[in-house]
């Protein structure tokens, strides 16, 4: 096995030829001969009442196909919710209906009250000025706490109130958790936003809906994460598509972070139009349309509460938080501020008694929903932030007290319903404290001190839950969908292979790595084997590409799929040696009998399969293709020390991150080099949270920060170089890889070492600042440094 | 619509535009070179960055017409003729300089620019100098480390790659 391919190695990325010379194959690249544009009037509105929508001029100006409004959707079924919540009385959450085009009324700045499908784009967008709509306009609600008060405005008429539920986690444990609070030596609370971000993949989404008249078939190209996931909740739930007639394809996709998972009302019309005007329909979304009609992340404001006893051990969490699911239940919307967040609220520490209560709330905003990380962002920050909080009140150092209350056997069962599998938070962070060069800390803010700076240090751990998940247990939660995923190992005649994979790749770059584990095992050379994916009609099934499951769940298929190729193929090599089969061993691409010099080469085994002259007919078929569906035991729970030095000019309050360290453990790792990077972008993605990002909304619903004008992207200036570490390795002991995955850990682990790292800062320059909300921006900290 | 006539990748492209059609789009629709991408409508993101008159400019800032007689250099004539990468490329691909591949055409162009004027910069100089260029993706890292190793510094010295 060359080791420059196999499982360790950091092979150069095969996709990037394609990328690098302008020859990638990204959605709106594509298009469909007669295809006809399309252009959304929406709302510029936060709530209203649709009086009338007239589209008689707009229909007759030049190249208007035809025009659609909620009407042409009256019996069109509603966006679908995946995860159905119960509440903590027992009670299912409230469910509003998500129309495709808004039917009665509009809910956020951007829902769609029309289409427009004209000849040329810009004919769309000329008729789409001529439609005269007319809508009594409603006060907004905004904030989530006045949404919840008694006699608000109500987003949805038909509901009882704003509140989409009322969760409770444990909820047995709830007195208990109450009683030790009230008992405790000390209690640290804190109040804190974790604000709206907008995921912001650089590629804009975009959809070209396809129909034969002739077949009946359906083809949908899209910038998705998951095109069986779409196929699967358009076609079932909103169109009634069945699934051989339905064919969803995602290309190469511009990054996703979640925003590409969901089902788009955008996704469906572009289908349904299609078949409607009989020709291919092209939708392209502006950077301007993303921002108002791309799933928005986090938003939750959080009360926590730390208990510790008179030793500083953590002997209870609270906390209390309502979460924004913005006008209508995105796709993964409910799961997330629930069982992506409140499992994880242990964090890396034994606190042996835990409560979450979660209140998610309807506004009139964009749909809020899974962002990088998910829900454990916000129970990191949180926590994090709180112990960082009670060190501080405690005069105790962070990292001692931290360490001190660690868990350290495994499997550990945490009071939030999870078990741990393995881990080492001790050896994480011993190996930050080195390459993090905490030691020299001092003498780096004497020397910023100097220069009449105030130099800041944070650390924090984190933990999250990865590979989603058990299909029994996340179905006992209220998912209403599976969460295996699936693999096929296609292996041609002359040994060459396709793996066609339920993952999706934008960005994580499996058209090299996945390969690699596929050569690891086989013995053979990872050029001749390539990946499928991304296209329904192609692959045998799949859940997509998020919650760092990729290599953990449908790499563990792909594995599953590969023994049975590899025992299937040794029963031929047994065949052709006149052996048995138990004594065929596998290395190098070589079948050996075991103590014998008798082998036969890989391509001979496989030439066997399809030109079966010399073969066992009678007990194997021939040719030489496997599926697997892999559905995983648990979930798998990367974690890491993070460090970032921050430095303070007391001038303007601006702050710059002068050194950021990461130490992840990820279990075994595949391509170094690829894990590198998705840290890296994590750590920028998370910088920015902490930072720049913010999501803004005025007081009547309009969003303030509508483009890159207005939203602060972290650019290449704003971030330093980062230390990087994965050498602590404690495998996963339930996947066959003893893989954890990677994709989020950046993200979810860094905004609160920032945000520890400039409150330490101003503490150190004599400023009794103990928190200040995210982004940490200049304004902010000169105010809290003049308060 | 008026037509209009410029040089690419050193072939003659001529095309009937709008007044309003933009470069990137001429560059995209009529031309069918989708590898200078779209990424906002603000001029922010820097993905549609191509070389007008060997200047590094944001194709989407630009009419078409105003392109007129212009020599335009896009992402899809910076290999040589035979595919193999030129030192930029391969050093984005050498140090893992992208990922989902979306703002890379842009990132290579402005790397090109750079380059021409400053030929050997500092980490600082490169990081500035791609203020223009939004990548979602890489937190710059691999990026600003790329541009280096293609300028012939040594980066073995900085972090992972
Ligand atoms: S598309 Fe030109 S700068 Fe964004
Ligand atoms: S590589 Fe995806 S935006 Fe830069």
């Amino acid at each position: 096995m060359p080791k420059d391919h196999g499982i360790g190695a950091s092979p150069k990325r095969r996709e990037d030829i394609r990328f690098l010379t302008g020859e990638g194959n990204y959605t709106d690249d594509m298009n469909v001969h007669g295809q006809a544009y399309v252009h959304f009037l929406r709302s510029d509105v936060a709530h209203g009442r649709i009086v009338n929508v007239d589209t008689a001029d707009a229909a007759a100006m030049p190249g208007v196909v035809r025009i659609f409004t909620g009407d042409d959707f009256a019996d069109v079924g509603s966006i679908p919710c995946g995860w159905l919540v119960t509440d903590r009385f027992g009670e299912p959450m409230q469910e509003p209906a998500h129309p495709v085009l808004a039917q009665g009324k509009v809910r956020h700045v951007g829902d769609p009250i029309a289409a427009v499908v004209a000849d040329s784009l810009e004919q769309a967008r000329d008729a789409a000025e001529a439609i005269s709509v007319e809508i009594e306009e409603l006060p907004a609600v905004v904030d989530m706490a006045s949404a919840l008060q008694d006699g608000s405005v109500k987003v949805h008429d038909d509901l009882k109130n704003n509140l989409c539920y009322d969760w409770g986690f444990v909820e047995e444990n709830r007195d208990a958790v109450d009683a030790a609070i009230k008992g405790a030596a000390h209690v640290t609370t804190l109040e804190l936003r974790n604000q709206r971000l907008v995921a912001n993949p650089m590629e804009p989404r975009v959809a070209i809906g396809e129909y034969s008249r002739s077949t009946g078939e359906h083809t949908l190209h899209t910038t998705s994460q998951n095109p069986h996931v779409i196929r699967l909740l358009m076609g079932a739930f909103v169109l009634g598509i069945p699934e051989h007639k339905l064919r969803v394809v995602a290309p190469d996709v511009g990054g996703g972070f979640g925003s590409k998972i969901f089902h788009y009302a955008e996704e469906a019309f572009c289908t349904f139009a299609a078949k409607a005007v009989n020709r291919p329909v092209k939708w392209t979304s502006t950077r301007s349309e993303a921002f108002m009609s791309d799933a928005h992340g986090r938003d939750h404001v959080t009360k926590i509460e730390l208990a510790l006893d008179a030793d500083n051990n953590f002997v209870a969490l609270r906390t209390d938080t309502m979460a924004n699911m913005g006008a209508y239940l995105s796709t993964f919307s409910t799961s997330v501020p629930t069982w992506l967040h409140g499992t994880l609220m242990a964090g890396n520490y034994k606190t042996p008694l835990i409560y979450v209560n979660v209140k998610a709330v309807f506004t009139n905003t964009v749909p809020v929903d899974a962002y990088r990380g998910a829900g454990r962002p916000e129970a990191t920050f949180q926590l994090e932030r709180v112990i960082d909080k009670a060190a501080r009140e405690l005069g105790v150092d962070p990292i001692a007290l931290r360490r001190q209350n660690f868990v350290t056997e495994f499997p550990y069962a945490t009071p939030v319903a999870v078990e741990y599998d393995t881990g080492d938070y001790v050896a994480t962070m011993d190996k930050l404290e080195e390459i993090a060069d905490l030691s020299g800390f001092e003498s780096r803010r004497a020397e910023s001190a100097a220069r009449g700076k105030l130099r800041g240090l944070g650390v924090n751990c984190y933990i999250e839950a990865c590979g989603i998940a058990p299909s029994n247990l996340v179905g006992q939660l209220g998912a209403r969908a599976g969460l295996y995923d699936a693999a096929t190992v296609r292996v041609n005649a002359t040994g060459s292979i396709s793996v066609m994979v339920g993952a999706h790749s934008h960005g994580q770059g499996h058209e090299t790595s996945f390969p690699q584990v596929v050569a690891d095992m086989l013995g053979i050379d990872a050029d001749m084997i390539d990946i499928v994916h991304g296209d329904t009609s192609k692959i045998p099934f799949g859940m997509g590409t998020y919650g760092s499951r990729s290599l953990a769940v449908c790499g563990s298929a792909m594995v599953r799929a590969t023994e049975k190729i590899i025992a299937k193929s040794k029963k031929i090599a047994a065949h052709l040696m006149e052996a048995s089969d138990a004594d065929i061993e596998l290395k190098d691409g070589q079948f050996t009998v075991a103590g014998t010099d008798k082998s036969v080469a890989w391509g001979d085994v496989t030439l066997a399969a399809y030109v079966p002259h010399n073969y066992p007919l009678e007990d194997i078929e021939p040719g030489l293709e496997e599926t697997a569906f892999y559905d995983p035991a648990n979930f798998t729970y990367p974690a890491g020390a993070y460090a970032c030095e921050v430095e303070v000019d007391q001038e303007t309050g601006k702050v710059t991150i002068e050194r950021f360290s990461a130490a992840d453990d990820f279990g075994n790792i595949i391509n170094p080099m690829i894990v590198d990077g998705q840290v890296h972008g994590g750590i920028g993605q998370g910088i920015g949270q902490a930072l720049l990002e913010n999501c803004v909304y005025d007081d009547n619903g309009q969003l303030l920060s509508a483009s890159y004008m207005d939203y602060a992207m972290p650019r290449a200036d704003e971030v330093p170089f980062y230390a990087v570490d994965h050498s602590c390795q404690t495998p996963c002991t339930h996947n066959p890889l003893g893989v954890k995955g990677c994709g989020e850990a950046g993200a979810i682990g860094s905004p609160p070492s920032v945000v520890n790292a400039v409150i330490d800062a101003l503490q150190s320059g004599g400023h009794d600042v103990t928190h200040i909300d995210m982004p940490v921006s200049p304004s902010r900290v000169w105010a809290a440094m003049n308060q | 619509m008026s037509q209009v006539t410029m040089t690419v990748n050193g072939k003659t492209a001529t095309g009937d535009v709008e007044g309003r059609t933009l470069l990137s789009q001429f560059l995209r629709e009529n031309l069918n070179l989708t590898g200078t991408h779209v990424g906002c409508d603000t001029s922010q993101c820097g993905a549609c960055v191509v070389h007008v008159d060997g200047k590094a400019v944001k194709s989407c800032t630009m009419l078409a017409l105003e392109a007129e007689g212009a020599d335009v250099a896009t992402i899809e004539g910076q290999a040589a003729p035979d595919g193999t990468l030129n030192t930029i490329q391969q050093a984005f691909q050498d140090h893992h300089g992208l990922q989902c591949g979306f703002c890379t055409p842009g990132m290579v162009m402005s790397a090109a620019a750079l380059l021409k004027d400053n030929p050997k910069p500092t980490e600082t100089e490169v990081r500035d100098y791609l203020e223009g260029n939004i990548c979602r993706c890489t937190g710059y890292h691999n990026i600003v480390k790329a541009i280096m190793a293609a300028s012939g510094q040594d980066v073995s010295s900085i972090a992972a790659e």
